[in-house]
Formats: C-alpha cells, structure tokens, sequence
C-alpha cells in the first residue's frame, strides 16, 4: 500500500474552517490536462493482460488489475475571492491477487510493462506471505466473464470542457447574491470528480468506465454582532451522478413546499438557493427556541437521506456486521441472527428499502463494481422486515448468496476494493400524498429540512441529528421557524414510528460525497432517495446553551 | 527511497530554486517510509509498506500562484516541475490575501525522529499484531487493530532565503478488544515519536482487561454525572476546543471567541483558573516541528493562563491586517494537569462514570462549541470510591467551555493522539440519552 501525495486544500488559510476538512490526493495539473484521454483501451488491456499472465504463472488461482487515473477539480471562494483552484490527475494500477487462498495486493505508478509485472509479483508474494496467517480460504462467489465492455456516466456537458472562469464567474454570482440578500459571509465550493477505470479480471473481464460526479455547494452565515449571535444556512443541493448539466436549473425539476421552500431534484439553481440561504440564516438569529418533548416530525428527503445513511446503510454493511469494522467505525446491532430469524421487524409495514447502484444520476451509479460484478438492485427491507445485507464477493456464502451484490469500490488505484455502501434509499409511498396534506394531519410536530449536525453510536442504536431549517407545526399549519432542534432516538424504534411516506412526486436524492470508511480510511460518493416522511413520537431536544 | 540528509535536501532545493523564473519560488521536498498492519477477528487482513518522496513547487507572479508535484529527483524531472508551477500560476486568478514568502528563518532542532522508529520492518508490525492477537486468543477475546509507522523528512526552501530541514517519526497503535458474546468491548490507543515507548501486548492487556470487566453493563438513567475522562476521553474533547481558537472568525463573529458587540474574547477569563494550555516543541514527550503551518520558527506559546485566554492563530494576512503578530497553529497542544492519579480520583468519587473514550464527536452549535456524541468501549459506574459495575454507553451534549469551568481534579498529563493532556475529573457533564452499543 503506497503513501499518497496529499495535498492540504487549506493553504490559503481561512479555507479550512467553511469547506470540508478533508485531503485531496494526487498530482496538481493545470485544466487541459484533465481533458487528455489518457491510454487507448488496447494498451490497458495489453498492460493489465502482463499482470494477469505475471501473477497467474507466480501461483495465483486469480487475480484482478485496476488501471486507474483519477481527475478532481476542486473550487473554492468566499465573499469576492476565490481561494483556490485545485485540478489534479492520479494515475496508476492496483494488483489484487488470490494465492494460497489468501489476498495479496501491491499498486504503483510505474504503468509501464516491467513496474506491472514487478507489482503483480509483489502481489503475490504478499498473498504467499499472509497465507501464514490465514485462519480460512477466500471463497469468491463466481462472476460471469463480461468480455470487453465501456460504460459512461450519461451527461451531457462535461463538467471539465467548461471554463475555469465561467465556473468561478458563477461560485462569485452565487456569493454576491447572499451578501446582496443579508449573507454577512459566505463561501461557495464546486467539486467534479471523474474516476476513469479500467478493470481486468482472470474471470475474462476487462471492463472501462468514466464516471462522473459534481458537486456544487455553499455555506452563508448571518452575524448579529451587537447580539453576539450567529447562523449559517448550507446548500440545498445534492451532489449527484452527473455532469455540469446539474446547475441548470430547470423549473422542471423544482420542488415547491411548505413554507416557500424550493427543493431541487436533478437540475439545482445555485443563485436562487443562495438568495433563499441569505433569508434563511437572518431569520434563524430571531427564531424561537423549540421546547424540548415528543414531536411527529416531517422529515424533507434532502434531510432524511443523512438518516437512511447512518441508521440503515451503515448498519447493513456486512464486513461491519461480521466484525471487520470493529477497531474504527464499529460493529452493527443488525446481526445475523436478527437477519436469519426472517422475521425482525427494523421498521413499520411502510419500510421498504432498496440497495442499488443502478439509479440514474445517483452517486452510486455505475455498471460494474470495482471487482467486475454488474451492479443492480436489491431488497435490504421489505416491509418493514430486514431481508439482507450489502455484501461483495469474497462475503456471499456467508449470507447464503449465490452471487455478490456488486457493491466492492476503491478510492483511488492504489487503495485495495472493499465493501462499500451502495445508494440505499426509502422507496415512495404508494398512495397519492403531497408534503402539504401530510402536515395538515400533524396536530404538534416539526418540518426539517436539510443536513446538520449528525452523531451516531458505533452500533447504530442511538442517534442524534440536527438539519439546517426547522419549522414548527401546530393543528396542520406551519406557524414559524425554530431554532437549537436536535431529535434523538433509537435505529429500530425510530423506524417503527414511520407513520406516512409522501408519493413518488416528492421523490429526490440525497448524497454524500466523502462517506470514509476503513484504515487507511477511504472515501466514496452515495446517494440517498426518498419522498417526505412522517415520524411519530421523537424525542426532541434543546441544544441551546450559554457560555 | 532512503531519507535525504540536509545536505542532500538543500542541494536539490537550490537547483530547483536556479531553474525558476517566477516572482518567488517555493520548493519542499518530503519522503519517508510508510507502513501498516491491520487485524479484526484475531487474524491479520492487510499490511503493507511503501517509500515515497515528493517534491512541491509553488511559484508566484504578482499575486497569482500555482504548485506542481513530481516524484523524480533527476535534472530533467525537477525542471518539468518548475514550469508546470509557474505555467499554473501565470493561470491562476490573484489572491488578494496572499502574503509574500517568508526569508531567512531561525528555526529550533526538534527531537521528533526516532531511529527506533525508521528501524521497523514487516516482521515487526508482524511480530506487534501476533503479540496483540495472542492476547485475545489465550481469553476468549476478539481483537481488531491497526497500526500505522512513518519515519521520513521533511525541507523547504525559497527564493527569499528561508530554509529548514526536519527529520519526523511517529507511530500510531489502536487497539479494540471484544468479548466472544460481544457483550463487552475495550479499547486502548497509543502515538508516539519513538516506537520504543509502544508495546502493543501490554497496551491490548489493557483493551483486554476492559473488554472482561465491561460486559453484561446495566442502564442508569442519563443526566448530569460526576465524570472521570481518562486521558483519551479528555482529549477528544478538549482538541476540539484547541482547534477553534482562530482569531480570524472570532474577530469575523462568528466563534465562541467572538464578543458581543465585535472584537474577541482574547484576555477573558473563560474557564476554571487551574486551566493551563501551552504548546513547547520542545517538550521531550510531546516534540514539536521547527516551523508551524505558517512558516514561522514554533516556539513555546500559551493559549490559556489561569483560566484566561492568552493567544489565538493569526494567520500571517490576518495578522497584518489587524497590526498584530502572526501566531500558527502548534504541533500538539500541553495542558497542565494536577497530582492525582486515574485511582485517586477514582477513590475520592462518591458517584460518578468512568470513560474510556467518547465516539462520533460532531459540532452541534459553534456558537457555544456545543458537541454531541457517545462513550465507547469501557463505561463504569464509580460509587463510594469504587468501580461498581459497568454501565450502558451515554450520549452526551456537552460544551468544551462549560466542563472546563467544571473542574473537580486533574491527573499528570499524558500522551494523548498528540497532546499531552490529564485524565480530568468533572461535575455536572450532560448525558443525554443511553445507547444499547457494545
């Protein structure tokens, strides 16, 4: 496993503290060359047909080759200037190997003939070396041999042929339109992602793909100082599976709800959602504080989505489950003996949850898996009901499973593929209901909008999330906003109190851009789709204190 | 790739330096020997090793900066890097906040390379996790860890005349230690420069230990507890409250550091007046880097005196533009402790919880650095000067601000995922809700 070349984000100073804290990985480029197509497919199958023959013949009973180059970039403002453009290229191939029923893996940037064949050898040398230690032989379920295949993205305006400039011509429109509208600051951030893979398999695959993320966001922040108070409202976009077609900003795809708020499906207007944050982060300084007690809350997809993640997709994460995660994320309370009993009951008869990488523009979208497993859909809850897990191939017989869910992913070439959440998302409600009949039946409750402060514990029993608006409903009507809203509850109680799922109108992905997992940690993107979704009885608390 | 001496370092610095054109050039060169070994189920899953050296151009028109990367130290590379910078820089917008590059520097000699450190092989991370998981098979135990060592230089260099070369180690060692029934689990962690300080089977005794006494933990009702933080417990808290000290966004108002009307809190009392935090790096437990993040020589800094907020960061912009000194950020923060130790403060509870480690710390409202999160792998319940039994994990809401104004006792310091900090006991810290987590 290799060091990566880490570069801090926040080396023009104040950049840390509004943007995410997080690395980038790679080499630093200038903009054309994210736009340089790199190797033909003949020449990766040519390199990636040396490390399948090198390792075969050193003893390996398989072996896959990711040749990987990762192009990222990144912009950040805040107010009048920009604070940094990073566009940077990592390239380079990973070797995973079977040998003596044990994995090995070795990955370098020598893409040439002689560093593939070496890194294969070291691969398997690794495996060789571990079998020592191996309690039990891998058992892969069995792939089908895909040939050679190429799958894409589908977008239409790549987000790299699109000027520098005119990117941050837009980050700086968006800025003055919060300051213009009360901001007192605000930093806007464009992320774009395109992880070009090729992958070859001794199963007979050798499969390329191009895959494309964007992820437009801002944080605007009101400041009382004579009070000495301040609130911050952030985006209410998504970070999605697509190109810069995303910050179009088509009516079509605009949601209008309860309290003139604007949601935004597949296509998000930046300005008009930084004018709204201006409105909203103001009002939240004079917002009234909530009571602590038990609400019915009204739960908006662009807030849930952070709860499906934490309370469902981590928790039905099989290496999780088995022990694996033990020393750093943690374990799950959803094991396998809750699962093989067939009947716990994770959530009301309206639970349905789906896994899948297949939704169009969704994070996860992809064809194949990073060990060559075509990607699809999945039942985790049906009725109410834990049904499954999410688990690769190395994981299936454990569960019983003829095949892998394709659900294996890796962060760059020279991280090692593991399992890795798929989109695991709340499917809509069949009956006709929109938000607003839904709060016209909530008698005392609370409509949450956007993602907040989140917290949960290394099994995923106890919860506590924030969002970013909280408005609070009395006899069906929304009387005003609130403030220092946190709700706590437990995974299975929590959604065994889901009392009413909002029709597929409503329906929009949520998505998280740098979910980490494992050590050395990785990241990946997943999304999250739901409708608007009542909850009965939460326990609300007050997070308002004095200092 | 072996680690370069300074000698070699600044040779290649000025030759990089003599092929720029740019305004002002900055070169750092880094690299070193990267190893790990993970393990979950009493059975190693990964491990590895690598050697790397990168060298960092940034060259600068104006205000217009850019940086390149490259991994090869030959003439021809070298000279690829510099104008792939200044080709990025002459693209890049201005920076109105940029400040010029920094001259000659006189930086301290930390200690904070251990030879011990840059001498562990495979075999002896191999050896550390045999070591750990044979704790755990002789008990019926599980364990999970991960150790990761790095040993490796670090030198800059500008066309202004600063220059500073560094030699770093550290290893980090995290070990969590569960029963077969999974009712009980443990956890114990250790960072240091020098990898003869660690010893992996005496630190998963620990976890181990841990893991036995906590299962089968029973429900008391959440509250306002007496606490007793063991030094990692304390520590998650307390860098949280270290890291928010930017004067920037206090001065912006938009910190707990913020006051009301405008300006900061800098110079108020703000917590108990036994409170003292500084930052030395050269500290012989706790050694330092010989320049900060903003380049300027570390030097011995106190953040709180006796309760009052003494310092703040002031980054090398902020600080012009407010006419006062820049401050960087320190390596890893000091905070002073007392006499007692972890038994005595135990001893002298009439009630109260002892707390290994908290777990999923998030911000919940900057303004009052209000943070949620759990306790984790080893939660007791202290009565009559003893530990009674172990208890169900507790969400908590606490502030950093408020328990240090909650002060009962305080411990010597210790090395703590890099700071030195006390095992600290308090009143009156927030649980809010119980957790069924193993």
């Amino acid at each position: 496993m290799k060091r990566r070349d880490f570069i801090h984000l926040s080396g023009l100073g104040m950049g840390a503290l509004m943007t995410p804290g997080f690395l980038l990985t790679g080499n630093p480029v200038s903009a054309d060359q994210l736009l340089n197509p790199g190797l033909e497919n003949a020449e990766k199958k040519a390199l990636a047909d040396i490390a399948l023959n090198t390792a075969k013949s050193n003893g390996a009973t398989y072996t896959d080759v990711r040749i990987g180059r990762y192009l990222n970039q990144f912009l950040f403002t805040r107010e009048k200037n920009v604070q940094n453009i990073a566009n940077t290229e990592s390239f380079g191939v990973g070797i995973r190997v079977i040998a003596e029923g044990t994995w090995g893996f070795s990955a370098t940037n020598d893409v040439s003939p002689d560093g593939i064949k070496k890194c294969a050898e070291t691969a398997v040398a690794i495996a060789k070396a571990n079998s020592i230690m191996q309690k039990e032989p891998v058992i892969l379920a069995p792939v089908q041999g895909a040939g050679e295949v190429s799958w894409e993205t589908p977008i239409s305006k790549n987000p790299f042929d699109i000027p520098v400039a005119d990117k941050i011509d837009l980050l700086l429109s968006v800025n003055a339109a919060a300051l213009d509208n009360g901001a007192t600051f605000v930093n806007s951030n464009l992320f774009m992602v395109n992880e070009q893979k090729y992958f070859a398999s001794s199963d007979g695959s050798y499969i390329d793909q191009n895959i494309h993320r964007i992820w437009p966001t801002f944080n605007v922040t009101a400041v009382n100082q004579s009070e000495g108070k301040f609130r911050s409202r952030q985006a209410l976009s998504a970070p999605m599976g697509m190109g810069y077609e995303y910050l179009d900003g088509l009516a079509s795809e605009k949601i209008e709800g309860p309290a003139g708020l604007i949601s935004y499906r597949n296509s998000y207007d930046m300005v008009e959602d930084a004018v709204a944050a201006a409105k909203h982060a103001k009002e939240k300084l004079t917002a009234k504080s909530v009571t602590p007690g038990k609400y019915d809350l009204v739960l908006d997809p662009d807030h849930l989505g952070l709860t499906i993640h934490e309370s469902v997709g981590h928790p039905l994460e099989l290496d999780r489950v088995l022990g694996y995660e033990a020393n750093y994320a943690g374990t799950s309370f959803a094991t396998l003996d809750k699962w093989r009993a067939g009947d716990f009951k994770y959530g009301s008869d309206l639970v349905n949850i789906v896994a899948d990488k297949t939704q169009p523009n969704s994070l996860g979208l992809t064809a194949y898996d990073d060990e060559g497993v075509k990607c699809k859909e999945w039942e985790l809850i049906k009725d109410g009901v834990l049904v499954n897990y999410q688990a690769i191939r190395d994981q299936a017989s454990i569960i019983d499973e003829s095949e892998s869910h394709g659900c294996c992913y890796a962060d760059s070439w020279d991280s090692v593929q593991f399992q890795r959440m798929p989109n695991v998302s709340l499917r809509p409600g069949k009956d006709k209901l929109s938000v607003n009949e839904m709060i016209k039946g909530v008698d005392k409750g609370i409509y949450i909008v956007g993602r907040g402060s989140y917290s949960i514990d290394q099994q995923r029993y106890n919860f506590q999330f924030g969002g970013q608006l909280f408005y609070e409903i009395k006899d069906g009507e929304i009387v005003g906003m609130l403030e220092d809203v946190a709700y706590q509850s437990n995974t299975q109680e929590f959604w065994n109190s889901c009392a009413q799922i909002c029709d597929k109108d409503d329906y929009k992905l949520f998505g998280t851009f740098f979910d980490g997992k494992g050590q050395p940690s990785q990241v990946s993107a997943v999304s999250h789709g739901s409708s608007t979704t009542r909850f009965n009885g939460v326990n609300v608390i007050n997070t308002g204190r004095q200092i | 790739m072996a680690i370069l001496s300074q000698e070699e370092a600044k040779k290649i610095i000025d030759k990089v330096l003599s092929y720029a054109k740019a305004d002002e050039t900055e070169v750092s060169i880094g690299g070193g020997r990267t190893g790990n070994i993970r393990y979950a189920r009493n059975t190693v899953n990964t491990s590895g090793e690598s050697n790397s050296i990168t060298v960092a151009v940034t060259s600068v028109y104006g205000k217009k900066s850019g940086v390149a990367t490259g991994n090869e130290l030959d003439d021809a590379a070298l000279k690829r890097i510099v104008e792939k910078a200044e080709e990025i820089a002459k693209l890049a917008p201005e920076n109105p906040e940029y400040m010029p590059m920094l001259g000659p520097q006189d930086y301290p000699s930390t200690k904070n390379f251990s030879q011990n450190t840059a001498d562990i092989n495979p075999e002896y991370r191999a050896k550390a996790a045999m070591d750990s998981i044979e704790v755990s098979n002789t008990g019926n135990l599980t364990a999970a860890g991960y150790m990761e060592d790095f040993a490796g230089f670090t030198a800059v260099g500008n066309s202004r005349g600063r220059f500073g070369y560094n030699k770093n180690s550290s290893v980090d060692f995290s070990i969590t230690v569960r029963t077969a029934d999974g009712t009980g689990s443990g956890y114990a962690v250790r960072d240091f420069n020098d990898v003869n300080l660690l010893n992996a089977k005496n630190v998963t005794e620990i976890a181990a230990q841990k893991a036995q006494a906590s299962g089968n933990a029973q429900a008391i009702e959440p509250g306002k507890y007496t606490v007793i933080l063991e030094p990692t417990a304390a520590n998650d808290l307390l860098r949280l409250l270290a890291f928010n000290m930017d004067a920037r966004s206090a001065d912006e108002g938009r910190s707990f550091l913020s006051k009301k009307g405008g300006g900061t809190r800098l110079g108020e009392k703000l917590f108990d007046e036994r409170v003292n935090v500084y930052s030395d790096p050269m500290h012989p437990d706790l050694p330092g880097r010989p320049w900060n993040n903003e380049g300027l020589p570390s030097e011995k800094i106190t953040w709180v005196e006796n309760g009052a907020v003494k310092n703040m960061f002031y980054s090398r912009y902020w600080a012009d533009k407010q006419g006062v000194d820049p401050v960087g950020r320190p390596t890893g923060i000091i905070f002073e402790g007392g006499n007692q130790s972890l038994a005595d403060m135990i001893r002298n509870t009439q009630r109260g919880v002892l707390v290994t480690r908290f777990w999923y710390i998030r911000a919940v409202d900057p303004q009052t650095l209000l943070y949620t999160g759990l306790t984790r792998d080893g939660t007791f319940y202290i009565e009559d000067g003893q530990i009674k039994f172990p208890v169900k994990n507790f969400r908590f809401n606490e502030s950093p601000v408020i328990m240090l104004n909650n002060i009962e006792a305080m411990g010597k310091p210790q090395r703590a995922g890099g700071n030195l900090i006390p095992p600290m006991k308090i009143r009156d810290f927030t649980f809010t809700s119980l957790s069924d987590a193993v």
